[in-house]
């Protein structure tokens, strides 16, 4: 669901090893109860708002029993994942994966069911977003997982900072500053100029979803690092000048200083996933109710930041059985009610058309009509870049902490550098 | 354990078997045999009974210490399909590891600047807490608070002062036309910090086990040394330090087991709270590089290369800081 890579979680992760191990043993299960019924067990993370559609589910299929194994946080839910693939038992039926993690296990694709094989017929391709369903199709054409959620992105902005600075402020006269990254560094220019403020959160704030839109990731379809070959270097040196124009708040995300930094008004643009409204809610507090505001635009086109999927890894007992309740959960029906419970952002077509999402608002965001918005850049996003099997980490631990020491005085060369260096280690 | 109960229960019912000398006339029939079990169960019994620690030390501890070297020879991948063996290929990649390296200094920078100061203060407020103060227990309780709470959240309340720019410290020494330190890139400055954290967590626990050492030295031997003429300071270094060595060693030791395992602290200091130790891994422990390598990166083989020669820089670091105590704390003696 979420991508969220906050404080505790590693901590929780560490001790979710441990408790793996603790209790690996215990979780086999035999399938089926002692009264014929088929027992299935689903492990999501987070919030996956599935608690009432278990319910509803069951009391249509009366042989069936659902359990289903909640974790609080994303990265102790698949540091658990991998650790019980790794050991060949233990995982639940359904196994939820987050796109951040994605690469990953697309890289153990062979420990995971078909879905085209062993899926209900009648789940066709064209119950999804094109790209939500070629993220998770396999180089042979295997579909390894059902979309449930995901998290297109526009632009989130103070209205007041930017009306300070003598820029357009309104949803309509905005979208002319976000329309190309270039653009949108041009206006991040006049605003330093302007205020001598920061115009974004951190670098790799915009680094990512600018790497996201481009044709090759980096990893070309065969796996090769193509880092120093794609257009990583252009879009690294636009971020860093940007960063040297002091454009850059230098707050990592996630981090209390980012937090903090919403409430003292430190930046004025925010790249928003759908779920990052209930974030800035959160951070900027009701003092800064109205300020903020979101529009249908995203520099470059569209894109996408977070989202899961419902797979079933091999490991389990009634896998036919496991695909039909994760065929039924993700289909519209359902995850609109998802949505009503939990706020998760359908990727199904059907279910972004649905007038129950098209007619939400928020409040905060003086009215804006979000469900709306957020469906209208879900469908801007282009295709599923490729992501070889170390895109992750490289992102996580090698280009976002080269673009921080950028914003802590290293050379952008030093930097690339870095970069370099680090992806190819990652990629060996 | 029923075997162990029934042992017991034989050698308590029934009386003592005679020695066997002084019966010589008795055959080798049943006495001979009770005389046996007996011999067996005062031979035995003792490991019998601490087994338990035994057996749980072999399955949770030298199991996976013995596995761990295992596993360090093989290119193991999490869930990989096969783990082909490669030697101490590991090994030799890691020696060649520059970040691995940076890290070794890392945790010797931090170890430093967090065992040694520590370990000073926590005899230096044992001395006082070992005075006739006013509430006694309230204070000797007060520094072991926090030890009590809980490691994360402090490492949470430390990171929002070391805040580099809404943080507390650095608003006081700008308050005092001090200039801002950026706690997160500066290498040095990011150790002080970290160790700081520490510090305030083990200072008082340490302090605590000195203190009780201290309570236990005779007061006749300091009452003689003062009829001798022997100044405080006189009576600490000939008396006190001498006499507190047994404890020192193990405070040293711990300390050093712990101050070179240092994890949580680094972890939840950065900022997005990687494992990455900083932007440029300037403060990214052993410890820490071993939980990315490991879990991040999916490569246990490496990490449990790191762990094993971790664990033998352990290993000598305590044995030298052992020889050390031993040779500063009997300096008093002759």
């Amino acid at each position: 669901m979420r991508y969220r890579r906050a404080g505790l979680a590693k901590v929780l992760a560490c001790t979710a090893v441990l408790a793996t191990v603790a209790t690996a043993c215990g979780s086999g299960g035999s399938g089926t109860s002692p009264d014929g019924k088929v027992e299935l067990t689903i492990a999501t993370f987070n919030e996956f708002g599935y608690e009432e559609l278990l319910k509803e589910y069951e009391a249509a299929n009366p042989n069936v029993k659902v359990t289903q194994r909640k974790t609080g946080q994303g990265a102790p839910h698949h540091q658990n994942l991998f650790t019980k693939l790794g050991a060949g038992s233990g995982l639940a039926d359904v196994e939820a994966v987050e796109e951040g993690f994605l690469s990953q296990v697309m890289a153990k694709s062979g420990q995971f069911e078909d879905l085209k094989e062993i899926g209900p017929k009648d789940v066709r391709e064209d119950r999804w977003l094109q790209w939500k369903v070629d993220a998770v199709t396999t180089k042979d054409n295997k579909l390894i997982g059902y979309g449930t959620d995901i998290g297109p992105l526009a632009m989130c902005y103070r209205k007041d900072m930017l009306a300070a600075a003598n820029l357009p402020s309104d949803a309509e006269g905005v979208k002319a500053l976000f329309a190309t990254w270039d653009s949108y560094f041009e206006a991040g220019d006049k605003y330093v100029k302007a205020t001598g403020k920061p115009w974004f959160d951190s670098a790799a704030q915009i680094f990512n979803p600018m790497h996201n839109q481009a044709e090759t990731g980096y990893f070309d379809r065969d796996d090769k690092l193509v880092i120093e070959t794609n257009d990583d270097k252009k879009i690294f040196d636009q971020v860093t000048a940007a960063v040297a124009g002091g454009q850059s708040a230098k707050l990592a995300a996630w981090s209390p200083e980012w937090e903090t930094g919403f409430k003292e008004s430190a930046f004025a643009t925010k790249t928003c996933p759908s779920w990052m409204l209930g974030v800035i809610e959160g951070n900027a507090g009701p003092d800064h109710k109205g300020k903020w505001a979101v529009t249908a635009a995203f520099p470059g086109g569209g894109g996408n930041w977070g989202g899961s999927y419902l797979t079933v890894p091999k490991q389990g007992k009634n896998k036919a059985e496991a695909a039909k309740l994760a065929a039924w959960l993700t289909a519209p029906e359902q995850q609109i009610k998802a949505f009503k419970a939990k706020g998760t952002f359908p990727s199904q077509t059907q279910a972004l058309i649905s007038p129950e999402l098209l007619n939400q608002t928020s409040e905060y965001f003086g009215g804006e009509k979000v469900g709306l918005l957020f469906a209208e850049q879900a469908n801007k996003v282009a295709a599923a870049q490729y992501k070889g099997p170390q895109d992750g980490e490289i992102q996580d631990n090698v280009v976002s902490p080269a673009l921080t020491s950028v914003e802590q005085g290293t050379s952008p060369e030093d930097a690339w550098k870095q970069v370099i260096e680090g992806a190819k280690k990652a990629a060996k | 354990m029923t075997t162990e109960l029934t042992v017991t229960r034989g050698r308590g019912a029934e009386p003592r078997p005679p020695r066997r000398d002084d019966n010589d006339d008795i055959g080798p029939g049943k006495l001979s045999w009770r005389y046996r079990l007996t011999r067996l169960d005062v031979k035995f019994s003792p490991y019998v009974y601490i087994a338990p620690f035994f057996i749980l030390f072999a399955v949770v501890g030298l199991f996976p210490l013995l596995y761990t070297a295992y596993i360090s020879l093989f290119e193991w991948e999490l869930g990989a399909d096969e783990q082909p063996f490669v030697g101490i290929e590991n090994y030799t990649a890691l020696l060649a590891d520059s970040q691995f390296w940076n890290a070794m200094v890392n945790t010797f920078s931090i170890f430093a600047i967090s065992t040694i100061p520590q370990l000073i203060i926590a005899v230096l407020l044992a001395v006082l807490l070992n005075t006739a103060l006013r509430g006694r227990t309230g204070w000797r309780m007060g520094v072991l608070l926090p030890y009590v709470a809980s490691l994360v959240a402090l490492t949470i309340i430390f990171g929002d002062l070391f805040g580099v720019q809404y943080g507390t410290v650095n608003n006081i020494l700008e308050l005092f036309g001090v200039d801002r330190i950026d706690w997160q890139a500066d290498r040095w400055w990011s150790h002080v910090a970290i160790a700081t954290m520490v510090n305030w967590r083990w200072t008082g626990y340490n302090a605590l086990i000195v203190l009780a050492a201290m309570q236990a030295i005779p007061r006749d031997v300091y009452e003689a040394a003062w009829v001798d003429g022997a100044s405080k300071v006189r009576q600490f270094t000939s008396i006190t330090l001498p006499m507190l060595r047994p404890t020192l060693i193990f405070v040293v030791v711990t300390s050093t087991i712990g101050g070179l395992q240092i994890f949580t602290e680094p972890l939840l200091f950065s900022p997005s709270a990687g494992a990455n130790g900083g932007a440029t891994h300037q403060y990214q422990t052993v410890v820490l590089y071993m939980y990315q390598a490991g879990f991040q990166s999916q490569d246990l083989g490496y990490a449990s290369a790191m762990a094993w020669i971790l664990f033998m820089v352990i290993i000598v670091i305590a044995g030298i800081n052992f020889l050390l105590t031993r040779r500063l704390a009997s300096s008093g003696e002759a």
